[in-house]
């Protein structure tokens, strides 16, 4: 379904042909192939692994020890990469500062990445902006489908703002954009200017750059939305054509600026509605990005005109967030981010250069505002978070930094453009995928839903954040994969578990005390699928037999080590697995998750359950973890692999092993059985998963059962 | 030891392994990147992870060896070989690291050489585990043979 045409291509590789497919289709024959990676880690063991994960992939790899030489090979071929990828801790260069210059200058997506799987430096990759952001050790599986990032990126470029919140909704997404003007406004934004745009979306389509396609599309409101999105052409937002911009909406308020009339003010001809609009949106985005934070607008205001003289270091350093907000929303399309940068900056590159990557460099920020200070504070419009209007950037900058919650409300109870479409169809693709598991993520989602907005898929800073970037990506998997829902949730997992598992784990790695025991759980089941698993060591010595009694009485039929290291398993495991899992087809992807859901809860029923197979190496309080246990890690491979595997098992262990191996005989691979069963870690705290998750409950473990 | 016999071997070692949780499935993953067109894969990017250790073993017992221990400049080489270790699928190794990161956290300097002292020993281990493997499968390559492909079947 993706038409790799688009503007700023994805390389030589991209050749997805199919155009117009919806739904399911093999959308990406060539595509994700050449897709031009830059992977940037000091680690070099991770490096080398990373390089060749990607070329089995198939992409194009190039890779980097240092952040500074990554962000000069950007630079001199600003168009030579489609997506990096980059490690949070480096010696040189913070990886978040890397990611601002990327988002800010290049606009490509980023993937952040990370043995670092806390909270806070994950919630900072997603308030950088970061596309992704994956826990070491990266999966192959992880790796795979970085070229959604991608994808969705040019999309969200494309997409009209009024029906689109769209880029995160689900499959039929393409077709609100489409009918949005279309039809009326694509009701859902909540945008005012919806009725409005009914009529001009008409005028739209004739006019300017919408590509034909996008009016044939109109007319269909079918398919083929993502080809015909990506093609339209895009308006390139210059500084002055950006300050005509913000002076109509001075005037008119920002509160109450309507595309409309704003065009009306801006009087631009060539410009449509639409332009406008999308424009709007990311404005209002990135005017709440900068409300929550602190408030300067003013300040904000001129350095998303571009400062003009300003160093470019700090002016990028403030346009990141705000632009990079804005880029990374999608809303804002690379290219203007580009000329703006340029037309401000005269030569980002050779500013940046100049400025060394003085991204952090607070005093400067300063600087830039002076030159633009004219510019009305907009907070006033906005409202509520803009209350303070000439703050340096950097307290806003910490605040970006550190205060994603401040954020967030704000965010949410400033994008007024979310349309409430988007919150459901995102709650019902969460349905969708996480069948029995999303009922205590559904609140989550639903408030999370406007956060949603911001169409680029974070890594989810905290698990509720998280849930809800789950049915982004689903509903844009579907959206664009056109694969059915189930593998878009797998395809969710490896990026969005990952991250969920990642707050998960890392919460509970909070929570635990590595040397203890205990990992207490506070994240809910389903949030964090087999996140919640208590670290390794906290595994308490069980005795085969124990296990084995736990085994036996294994409700979901699964043995019960299998739950147990699921949910014991820390982090890397759960991502790992889920991710796995995720590359799965729908099938897997269920099992998987009625897996964590059912690891949970047998968490919570066999604390004690040593699973010596989760034990493996986790328990550092063991040296030697019985063997026995360790079998089940390995039981299973494949289907076929049941019976080798059960043959000795059956020797060393007992039925309940068998019982294990067998649940996962409908694994289609090795790897998914090896990491499920890995994951089991032992689980011997006491998770709080309550009765929400009891296994019965969960559709696919009943399935499950049945074997 | 004819060459069945040495696969087999070399199966029955490698599983041990896994089940001693000296590795961990992310192993598999890097066995699985290797092929015709990478025949050494592994064992390169095992042994970069064995020079970068040692680097960062020794500045860590350098670091902790301080008057004054500086957890800033600790904890990255802990995180750095976490990852690391991490990747290749060491898992003691990384578990061990993240007590470690703990300690470190804590700022327990006492905690923090002990945790070093671990996370050594479980290094030496699969050190020598992996050297050992890698024998096996030179000689089973030297002898004509081709290294079974991994079957977890046990």
């Amino acid at each position: 379904m993706m038409n790799p045409s688009q503007g700023r291509g994805l390389g030589s590789g991209g050749g997805s042909s199919s155009g117009r497919k919806q739904g399911g289709e093999a959308v990406v024959e060539m595509f994700p192939s050449g897709l031009r990676v830059l992977v940037v880690d000091d680690d070099p063991t991770c490096l080398m692994i990373l390089e060749r994960m990607l070329r089995t992939c198939l992409y194009e790899v190039t890779k980097c020890n240092r952040a500074e030489l990554a962000l000069s090979l950007l630079r001199k071929n600003k168009h030579g990469f489609d997506i990096v990828i980059s490690d949070v801790h480096m010696p040189d260069m913070d990886g978040f500062k890397l990611l601002e210059h990327v988002g800010l200058e290049m606009d490509l997506p980023v993937i952040m990445m990370s043995a670092d799987d806390s909270k806070s430096v994950v919630l900072k990759g997603v308030t950088h902006g970061a596309v992704d952001y994956l826990i070491k050790p990266v999966r192959m599986e992880a790796l795979k489908n970085i070229w959604q990032h991608v994808v969705r990126k040019r999309r969200s470029e494309w997409s009209v703002p009024e029906h689109s919140g769209s880029v995160e909704e689900t499959g039929q997404q393409q077709q609100q954009q489409q009918r949005g003007p279309a039809v009326s406004g694509g009701g859902d934004d909540g945008v005012d200017d919806n009725a409005s745009s009914v009529n001009e979306g008409n005028n739209w389509r004739s006019s300017s750059n919408n590509s034909r396609k996008r009016k044939e599309e109109e007319g269909d409101e079918q398919g083929d939305d993502d080809a015909s999105n990506l093609k339209k052409p895009r308006v390139v937002w210059s500084v002055e054509l950006h300050q005509q911009f913000v002076a109509a909406v001075n005037q008119l308020g920002v509160e109450k600026a309507v595309p409309k009339k704003i065009l009306e003010l801006m009087n631009v001809p060539g410009l449509t509605r639409e332009n406008v609009a999308s424009h709007l949106q990311k404005y209002r985005i990135y005017l709440r990005r900068l409300g929550g934070v602190s408030q300067h607008q003013g300040n904000l205001n001129n350095s998303f005109m571009t400062g003009q003289d300003a160093s470019f270091g700090p002016l990028s350093s403030l346009n990141g967030f705000d632009l990079q907000a804005l880029a990374v929303a999608g809303q804002l399309p690379a290219q203007s981010l580009a000329q703006l940068q340029a037309a401000g900056l005269g030569r980002p590159a050779a500013m940046i250069s100049k400025s060394g990557l003085p991204v952090s460099s607070m005093v400067d920020e300063r600087s830039i505002f002076s030159f633009d200070n004219s510019k009305p504070r907009f907070g006033d419009g906005i409202g509520h978070h803009h209350g303070q209007q000439q703050q340096t950037q950097q307290p806003q900058m910490n605040l970006l930094h550190g205060v994603p919650t401040g954020m967030e409300p704000r965010q949410l109870a400033g994008l007024q453009q979310l349309p409430v479409g988007n919150r459901m169809s995102i709650q019902q693709q969460i349905a969708a995928v996480r069948a029995g598991h999303n009922v205590q993520n559904s609140g989550m989602m639903m408030s999370l839903a406007g956060q949603q907005q911001v169409p680029f898929p974070r890594g989810g800073p905290q698990s509720s954040i998280r849930q809800p970037m789950l049915p982004n990506r689903i509903t844009e998997r579907s959206g664009f994969s056109g694969r059915s829902s189930v593998p878009e949730s797998s395809r969710v997992l490896p990026t969005n578990y990952t991250n969920l598992a990642t707050q998960h784990s890392s919460s509970a790695v909070a929570f635990n005390n590595f040397q203890q025991e205990l990992p207490v759980n506070s994240f809910p089941l389903p949030s964090a699928p087999g996140l919640s698993v208590p670290p390794a060591q906290v595994r308490k010595p069980h005795s085969s037999s124990s296990y084995q009694e736990e085994v036996n009485s294994s409700e979901a039929g699964f043995t019960t080590p299998s739950y147990d290291m699921f949910s014991n398993r820390q982090n890397d495991w759960d991502l790992r697995s889920i991710a796995f899992e995720a590359h799965q087809d729908a099938e897997s992807v269920a099992f998987s998750n009625s897996e964590a859901f059912s690891s949970s809860s047998m968490s919570r029923t066999n604390n004690n359950t040593t699973v010596a197979a989760t034990d493996l190496g986790r328990n550092q309080q063991q040296t030697l973890p019985s063997m026995v246990p360790h079998h089940q890690v390995y039981g299973n491979g494949p289907n076929g692999g049941g019976g080798s595997s059960s043959v000795r098992v059956k020797s060393e262990r007992d039925t309940a092993a068998m019982a294990f191996h067998e649940q996962y005989s409908n694994q289609e691979d090795l790897m998914s059985a090896l990491l499920k069963q890995e994951g089991v870690a032992p689980v011997d705290t006491e998770f709080d998963f309550d009765a929400a998750y009891s296994i019965d409950d969960i559709p696919g473990l009943i399935g499950l059962k049945a074997d | 030891m004819d060459l069945v016999q040495m696969q087999k071997s070399l199966q029955d070692y490698t599983k041990s392994l896994f089940l001693e949780g000296v590795l961990d499935s992310q192993f598999l993953q890097l066995q699985q990147l290797q092929d015709e067109s990478n025949p050494d894969f592994v064992s390169q990017v095992v042994t970069l992870f064995f020079q970068d250790s040692d680097r960062i073993l020794n500045d860590l017992s350098l670091s902790l060896d301080q008057q004054v221990v500086d957890f800033k400049k600790v904890d990255p080489h802990v995180h750095q070989l976490k990852g690391s270790s991490s990747s290749i699928g060491a898992q003691r190794v990384k578990n061990a690291c993240v007590v470690f990161r703990n300690f470190c956290e804590q700022q327990n300097v006492e905690a923090c050489h002990r945790c070093l002292q671990q996370v050594k020993q479980e290094y030496y281990l699969v050190k020598n585990r992996l050297e050992t493997l890698f024998k096996l499968e030179q000689q089973i390559v030297a002898s004509g043979g081709m290294i079974p492909a991994m079957e977890l079947g046990f």
